[in-house]
């Protein structure tokens, strides 16, 4: 709101001149320090020995093996964890019931609780020794050191990230279309395909999209699930990991840069979402 | 279509929001349900419109017990507060929704459908909205287009839910009368909830005065100005 004649006085809220240049340095130097230096040295390091030997190390079969697996376990955890978002989130905003307060601190949990922790809590659920896991792998369906645990710890990290997304928007929204599409003789089924999903197709795309970036980039849980096994269960985390400990700078490099750069379509497609359709997300809520 | 409401109340957790009610609706009468916030009308329109399930008591349509009828089964026409219109689909998809998502073996055919939502939008006067979006819109055109929406299914009633109450004076008044006329045109049985008395008086047949979740009185515009049955009624029409 600047004036076109000299302005006599600040706006209360404003810093004087010095104030301000010294915070926009600070924090231009933080994210600089902290964000954009070791985002590039990871493309530096990646390609110290040119790009062909960035490659070659990409195209062999441990790193094509942990892309496939990663990719494989995005496919199925993401879509499972997009439908679970979605009923999670129509049940609590459409529905009126007891310990609904209690049920959205629960959707928060993997939040908070640390990814280690979740893994070696799916290890004691169905690991060889316990009743469950003892059971399934005598039937010859291991979970723990295999992709079923792979895929239990990357939902249990990433299950908060659609219902999240999805509750505020449909807060908002209210019940008032759903009822309409009732009273005009729609089935409960019919109109949650032809009103209410498509009423919240971008926040769910952007609430798939934060996931999708999670369940791709977990380590933690996985590594305590998965066993890192070669070829097998090791995922591009965790193979980066291990490559990195073996001083394999170049593959290790390589195959984070591929992470990096899947994280980085992921906030431009993000970035797009926000500028396209704020008014539907709920991340930015612009009044 | 008649309706009859028997001894109908509804409690929401420990509070009463109606204490049982009862209430005979002539066919093709156009009855106000009048009241302050709080007063209970809008949730007997919604067990009239099968939007919400009373407590105890009935509901009957033309003589014949409706309490347990889905609200797809009602066929109730129903208008809401803010038109709850479908903001991803144009007016015309709006209007032909309720046609379209009859089964197979009733749903009219795409020309068919088309023909009756050109003749709706004609009814409401706004026969060239057809492609706009409902944003697209002032305020008076989604009430009426709401209205088509719900005269689209053929509805054996038409429920509306403070049909005026977000509009200005003006246009409130036009559309007093495009509701009067399309009531006096389909001859439906029709109820709409309202806060202002002097919106009752002047467009229904029939006015059920509110309060407290309880029915203060019923009667005839005329007859409740000239005899108010209550001291509530009498200061709330004066008001």
């Amino acid at each position: 709101m600047s004036d076109t004649t000299a302005p006599r006085f600040r706006a209360a809220t404003e810093e004087a001149p010095a104030t301000r240049w010294t915070l926009i340095v600070l924090a231009f130097a933080g994210l600089a320090i902290l964000v954009f230096a070791p985002l590039i040295a990871v493309f530096v390091e990646a390609l110290a020995d040119g790009v062909a030997a960035s490659l070659k190390s990409l195209a062999s079969p441990d790193a094509r093996d942990a892309i496939r697996l990663t990719l494989t376990i995005a496919a199925i955890s993401v879509p499972l964890n997009a439908a679970f978002g979605i009923a999670a989130a129509w049940f609590i905003t459409k529905f009126d019931f007891r310990g609904k307060a209690f049920l959205i601190t629960l959707i928060d949990l993997p939040f908070s609780v640390s990814p280690v922790v979740a893994g070696l809590c799916i290890v004691l659920m169905f690991g060889a020794n316990s009743a469950v896991g003892g059971w399934l792998v005598a039937q010859g369906y291991p979970i723990v050191f295999a992709m079923p645990g792979i895929i239990l710890a990357t939902m249990f990290v990433t299950f908060p990230f659609v219902a999240r997304e999805l509750i505020p928007v449909m807060i908002e929204q209210g019940r008032a279309e759903e009822e309409a599409a009732l009273t005009l003789g729609a089935s409960g089924w019919r109109t949650f395909w032809t009103v209410t999903l498509p009423n919240i197709r971008w926040a769910l795309l952007y609430g798939v999209l934060l996931c999708n970036a999670r369940a791709m980039g977990e380590f933690g849980a996985v590594a305590v699930v998965s066993g890192k096994i070669r070829g097998e269960t090791a995922t591009i985390p965790t193979t980066i990991e291990m490559l990195y400990q073996e001083y394999l700078s170049v593959a290790a490099f390589s195959l984070a840069a591929v992470l990096t750069l899947l994280a980085l379509l992921t906030l431009l497609l993000k970035t797009l979402l926000e500028l396209r359709h704020a008014d539907q997300l709920a991340a930015n809520h612009r009044h | 279509m008649h309706i009859e409401i028997d001894e109908i109340s509804k409690d929401f957790g420990t509070t009463a929001a109606l204490h049982p009610v009862s209430l005979a609706i002539p066919s093709g009468a156009l009855v106000a349900l009048l009241g302050p916030s709080g007063s209970g009308k809008t949730t007997l329109l919604r067990i009239l419109g099968g939007l919400e399930f009373p407590t105890s008591g009935r509901v009957l349509f033309d003589g014949q017990d409706a309490t347990g009828l889905t609200v797809q089964e009602r066929r109730a026409g129903f208008v809401f507060q803010s038109y709850a219109l479908f903001r991803h689909m144009t007016v015309f998809e709006n209007i032909a929704y309720g046609l379209n998502a009859r089964p197979r073996a009733t749903r009219p055919t795409k020309p068919e459908i088309a023909r009756r939502v050109t003749k709706l939008l004609e009814l409401i006067q706004l026969p060239d909205i057809g492609a706009r979006f409902p944003s697209q819109l002032s305020g008076g055109q989604r009430q009426r287009v709401a209205l088509a929406r719900a005269l689209a299914i053929e509805p054996r009633m038409l429920l509306l839910d403070e049909p005026f109450g977000a509009l200005d004076a003006k246009v409130r008044k036009e559309l007093r009368q495009g509701l009067r006329d399309i009531h006096d045109t389909t001859g439906l049985t029709t109820v709409f909830v309202t806060h202002d008395q002097e919106e009752a008086m002047e467009l229904a047949d029939l006015v059920v005065v509110m309060s407290m979740g309880r029915i203060e009185q019923i009667g005839k515009p005329q007859d409740i100005r000239a005899r108010p049955a209550t001291a509530f009624v009498r200061d709330f029409i004066t008001a």
